[in-house]
């Protein structure tokens, strides 16, 4: 049983300099079988394994990560959380995902550092004026709180922003929506796994999957670099690398693995309490706790594992930054870096059923998978528990590329791809 | 962030470059005869390799003319360069 994290245990041990807190998981050896095996131990892998374990009573389970625990795009993403997206499907899974972030840190007894600061989506042309305010009204219809702020509001709400009609791409309003903000990346893995080992899941690091066993068309196990692991079935949340694990299957995905970039600053002063995305200029930025800004760039258009992504792309969008925020001119950008991500060609992910019995894909996230890391672990879980998607989640089976019912979400995708 | 070898332009710079994804996908010749797994297959579904694969690119600020590459993924190495219609010089 693990110790219960609270106010008296920070005390407690404070006085013991810190040097006495529990391990907040195991670190076993693989054994020779489970009930299921999820592969990829980042936010939406451990989440599942969270959840399959609390709902579905799957306590004979395990994570297999090639890595360390939020390690990937975990930990590389610019932690923004929203479910303004545009159509229904979309809107119930985000939705879905948001409702369990406001309680997320009770139930892990984790504090997540969830911040509902809002985020506001800007308008830059009559375009995006009219787009965004189709998506306020769709918002509204799907019980998603959406506002629109025209320019002075806008000011009003971010001062920072710079709405002079003189800009190269002059902020003609944008879209408000409070319960968004955003969270601390790292807590949600580890929160995760350690609600997950409590539970008996093993969390099974620097163990690669090497090939995925199969009977016919059912699934017998996988190799991993630590040896041959039996199970009927497998979950795989391997984003940028989900078409590395399909290949081992002998199974196609409609996905093309691009580098993200992302950066942050030097920490300073707060001075931005909310987060500001800008499709149009390819600009969003928020402040982290510790005072960084967060800012995210855009994807480069080749297919790339090498987690870096060109200068040109960082330069695109700092021009854009500065455009909009003249007082950050003088800033210096601490860090850089580049995430892999698995992008679908309609902008919305997978969480379904294969050709193969007991095989299961969790990926397509592109761009924007953080922001749903709950929800997506609660669904693709009821999936591998009931072998039957919930219905939040039907509309975004693997079957919708043969059947054309795509879910179009490049307008609400943050980034264009 | 890497220098590629344009096949009519010599080396320039990635930027001044699009990507046309996966090479050799060979266009339906009787679309009307393809059943809808066929279509998605072509449509949608790609290799997305990890390690060296065939691709299109398109010299989009130079020549504008298309071209095929082998590139490793892993790395951004480029194995080769030749043009459209070429046989890949690399198995």
């Amino acid at each position: 049983m693990k110790n219960k994290y609270s106010i008296f245990s920070l005390i407690k041990n404070a006085f013991s300099y810190h040097e006495n807190w529990q391990r907040a998981w195991r670190d076993p050896e693989p054994k020779k079988e489970y009930d299921a095996i999820i592969v990829g131990g980042g936010g939406h892998g451990l989440a599942t394994a969270f959840y399959l374990a609390k709902k579905h009573d799957m306590r004979n389970i395990a994570v297999v990560e090639k890595g360390w625990i939020g390690g990937g795009n975990t930990g590389r993403n610019t932690t923004i959380i929203r479910s303004n997206y545009l159509w229904d499907a979309s809107a119930g899974l985000y939705d879905h995902a948001l409702k369990i972030w406001e309680g997320l840190s009770q139930e892990l007894n984790y504090n997540v550092m969830f911040s509902q600061r809002g985020v506001m989506n800007l308008a830059h042309n009559l375009q995006d004026v009219r787009d965004l305010k189709r998506r306020t009204h769709a918002n509204r219809l799907n019980g998603i709180d959406a506002v629109w702020l025209n320019t002075e509001e806008v000011k009003k709400f971010c001062p920072i922003i710079n709405t002079s009609p003189d800009i190269r791409y002059p902020v003609l309003g944008g879209t408000l929506q409070k319960r968004a903000g955003t969270a601390r990346h790292d807590a949600v893995a580890w929160g995760y796994a350690r609600g997950a080992d409590e539970m008996g899941v093993d969390i099974i690091q620097n163990c690669e999957v090497k090939g995925i066993k199969r009977n016919g068309d059912c699934v017998e196990g996988l190799e991993t670099t630590k040896g041959f692991i039996k199970t009927k079935k497998v979950g795989v949340a391997a984003a940028g690398h989900s078409s590395v694990i399909a290949n081992m299957a002998g199974i196609r995905l409609p996905l093309e693995s691009k580098p993200l970039q992302a950066l942050v600053s030097e920490p300073i002063k707060p001075i931005i309490d909310t987060v500001v995305m800008s499709n149009a200029v390819h600009a969003y930025i928020s402040q982290s706790d510790k005072g960084e800004l967060v800012i995210g760039a855009g994807t480069d258009d080749y297919v790339s594992y090498t987690q870096k992504g060109t200068h040109n792309i960082v330069e695109g969008t700092l021009k854009a930054i500065l455009e909009l925020y003249p007082i950050f001119s003088r800033m210096k950008m601490l860090r850089q870096w580049g995430g892999i991500v698995d992008i679908c060609p309609d902008a919305s992910p997978i969480i379904s059923k294969t050709s193969i019995k007991g095989l299961y894909f969790n990926c397509g996230w592109g761009t924007g998978g953080f922001k749903a890391t709950p929800g997506s672990g609660d669904l693709f879980a009821h999936t591998i528990a009931n072998d039957e998607p919930h219905k939040l989640n039907k509309a975004f089976n693997l079957n919708r590329f043969v059947s054309g019912d795509l879910v179009d979400e490049h307008g609400a995708a943050a980034v264009a791809h | 962030m890497f220098i590629i070898k344009c096949p009519f332009c010599g080396e320039r710079d990635q930027s001044e470059f699009s990507s046309g994804g996966e090479a050799h996908i060979i266009r339906p010749k009787q679309p009307t005869e393809l059943s809808d797994d066929e279509w998605a297959e072509y449509l949608f579904m790609r290799k997305n390799i990890k390690g060296v694969q065939f691709e299109r690119w398109n010299h989009s600020h130079g020549c504008r003319k298309w071209f095929n590459m082998v590139r490793d993924t892993s790395n951004d190495i480029i194995h080769a360069v030749y043009k459209m219609g070429e046989k890949p010089p690399i198995k």
